[in-house]
């Protein structure tokens, strides 16, 4: 089953043909993704099927052994963080990143800081963009000069996605986005992927919980043994199906129902 | 996406914990500051009144400025989630080597021999940080390792130098380093120093309140603003009033701010700007509270940690030149175990051995309750042997009385 995007051209972003290895363990094995703007890819597996892995290629984090990164069809080099936000690749961890003793202006612009013409900090300015732009995200976070340790987890979970939204990204990655999250702001969450989407940026949705991206996303790609299992339309397929495809590691034509049924 | 929702102008809390909130000072650094004022007055008390004159406390304040100079220095250091165990050495070894550069190779008597001694000093301080550093950055030996190895390797340096010999005397401008008999800066220019913060600490106030003004940002109530104007302006008029009661010997010409103390001063507004208003000072902090999100967030991290190791070289250094002055001889027996007082002085400063969070200023007010006991204990003539006893029981239930603080604050 191959799933593909008709109405769209040149994908935002393909990586082709990925492979690294970590001391004789191949992590990630010959994968090829891609994401087209305004859409959402949900990327599946299992803890250790290489999905974080992957994506921290893209983040710079990582430097693929083999294959090519492509962004809006041109062949890039991302060797660093750094590189990956100058394409506009933003990216929201798990652990999301934030130095716990900072405040929140602190950790929107770490290693990225507005500078005065005297060439210090420029704190009013920072503050200034970050009251802005958790104004839009939200409305009620007012402990703006407080380290981010004393702030809840739906709270470090919106500055983290307002560095990302301050700096335009156009590709949004996030690595279970909404783990640590309890109902009403996951359910915010979802509604900000939705507004994202809208004004045309990229998302991958990483995940081991299927039930998290499933109905947030336009397609899902899964990855089991840090091989790509397949990519899959949302619309096309049912969730048995891509458990199927995560915990069988064989996309749904291959599933027969003896095994679908063994995995309840 | 918030649980705790604050809305604005609602109640807060009342009694000292609002007071606390609305100065904004930092509770920590005043807790400390309240912890030096019961035990000077405890001190004064015990003494019969001779641990408040002028004479001891401005003594005390040239005896706090060595290890005050590298503590500054070793907030960093802890911030970052490292530790300098060679700072006694190397201040041991810069020492020695200013000394024997001054007496023993350049030429005696010329105008420049001490300046030069000792910026070639503080230049080898910062080489020999740099080449701590290195090995913590980028060879990935814990910075214990490195340093308790540069422990070993300073001090033999000091030695081996001038296999011993103590060298003597310094040259006599280099000795107002030392804060001796001539080396304070006199009424008139303390008053001077004294304005100059007064006028600084005024402006600042002002114009952070005018900035936050236009921006619509809260500011502090402006009873607040007051109060902590007023007490600020009376710390420096009362720090001054007191370095110029004290006389030079036989006469009523009044010392004034020793040149030590002074270059403590420089040294904790540097830092304490460094550690605000630059990058660099932020990157320190930030790759204490969390190395991964540093590293992530495009910083660099190897590059950061060489530049903390050279400036604790550096600061190691400008307390080298301070002691050589004030023994007036290059020893290399000068600075040993002084890494302890130091480090003894930011972690009672407030400095978390876990990184991420400390300040300069707690590692100032640190290093003088730390000196404050020992010349307490001198002036009550508690042996020799105890001293080291209570400064060590000082020290555990001062951390111990911090990571309660911690706990209950959650």
């Amino acid at each position: 089953m191959s799933a593909s995007n008709p109405s769209k051209g040149v994908p935002l972003v393909e990586m082709r043909d990925i492979s690294i290895q970590f001391g004789g363990v191949k992590a990630v094995d010959g994968v090829t993704i891609d994401l087209h703007p305004g859409e959402v890819v949900g990327l599946l597996g299992h803890n250790g099927a290489g999905k974080s892995t992957l994506i921290k290629i893209l983040s710079g984090a990582y430097q693929a052994n083999s294959g090519d990164i492509l962004i809006n069809g041109e062949k890039v080099d991302i060797r660093s963080p750094r590189d990956a936000k100058a394409l506009g690749i933003e990216t929201i961890y798990q652990t999301l990143a934030l130095a716990d003793n900072i405040d929140a202006p602190g950790n929107l612009f770490l290693g990225r800081e507005l500078m005065t013409p005297y060439g210090t900090l420029d704190d009013d300015a920072m503050e200034r963009a970050t009251r802005d732009v958790m104004g839009r995200l939200n409305p009620n976070f007012r402990k703006i000069k407080e380290p981010v340790k004393n702030l809840s987890g739906g709270q470090r979970q919106s500055v983290a996605i307002a560095r990302a939204l301050h700096f335009n990204a156009k590709i949004l990655i996030m690595d279970e986005p909404t783990a640590a999250l309890g109902p009403q702001e996951t359910r915010q969450v979802a509604e900000l992927i939705k507004q994202l989407k809208k004004e045309g940026i990229g998302i991958f949705l990483i995940s081991h919980d299927l039930h998290d991206v499933f109905d947030l996303s336009d397609r899902v790609s899964v990855m089991k043994n840090g091989k790509l299992v397949g990519t899959c339309n949302t619309s096309d397929v049912t969730k048995d199906e891509v458990l199927g495809m995560i915990i069988l590691g064989k996309l749904p034509g291959e599933q027969s129902r003896q095994e679908l049924e063994s995995m309840h | 996406m918030t649980t705790a929702v604050e809305t604005p102008g609602a109640a807060r809390p009342q009694g000292a914990r609002g007071l606390i909130d609305a100065l904004e000072i930092d509770t920590r650094l005043l807790a400390m500051a309240a912890a030096l004022v019961v035990i000077w007055v405890g001190l004064d008390l015990l003494t019969g009144g001779i641990f408040l004159t002028a004479r001891n406390l401005w003594n005390l304040s040239v005896q706090t400025s060595v290890v005050g100079i590298m503590a500054t220095g070793m907030v960093l250091v802890i911030v970052a989630r490292h530790i300098d165990l060679s700072v006694g050495s190397v201040l041991g070894f810069v020492g020695m080597a200013m000394a024997v550069l001054q007496v023993e190779i350049l030429p005696i008597g010329t105008s420049w021999n001490w300046l030069l001694s000792l910026v070639l000093g503080l230049v080898l301080g910062a080489a020999i940080g740099a080449f701590q550093g290195w090995w913590v950055a980028y060879r990935a030996v814990p910075a214990f390792i490195v340093t308790l190895g540069g422990l070993l390797i300073f001090r033999g340096l000091a030695w081996w130098i001038t296999e011993g010999r103590t060298v003597a005397p310094m040259d006599p401008n280099f000795q107002l380093l030392g804060g001796g008999l001539d080396g304070s800066i006199g009424e008139f220019w303390s008053w001077v120093v004294g304005v100059l913060f007064i006028a600084a600490v005024v402006i600042k106030a002002f114009r952070t309140r005018q900035r936050r003004n236009r921006y619509n940002f809260p500011v502090r109530p402006l009873w607040a603003e007051a109060l902590v104007l007023v007490v600020s302006v009376a710390v420096i008029v009362g720090f001054v009033q007191v370095m110029n009661s004290y006389y030079r010997p036989r006469t009523q010409i009044p010392q004034g701010i020793p040149i030590p103390v002074l270059i403590l001063i420089v040294v904790a507004v540097g830092m304490s700007a460094l550690t605000k208003v630059t990058k660099f000072g932020r990157y320190v902090f930030a790759i204490g509270g969390n190395p991964e999100a540093a590293e992530l967030g495009g910083i660099n991290v190897r590059k950061v940690t060489v530049m903390i190791f050279v400036m604790m070289g550096v600061l190691s250094a400008i307390a080298g030149a301070i002691q050589t002055a004030r023994l007036n001889a290059g020893l290399n027996s000068t600075g040993s175990l002084l890494e302890l007082s130091v480090i003894a002085a930011a972690v009672i400063g407030g400095t978390s051995l876990s990184g991420g969070v400390g300040t300069i200023a707690g590692a100032i007010l640190g290093a003088l309750i730390m000196q404050s006991l020992q010349s307490g204990m001198i002036l009550l003539n508690i042996s020799t042997p105890m001293q080291p006893v209570v400064i060590g029981l000082v020290l555990i239930s001062a951390v111990w009385l911090d990571t309660v603080y911690q706990r209950r604050r959650r």
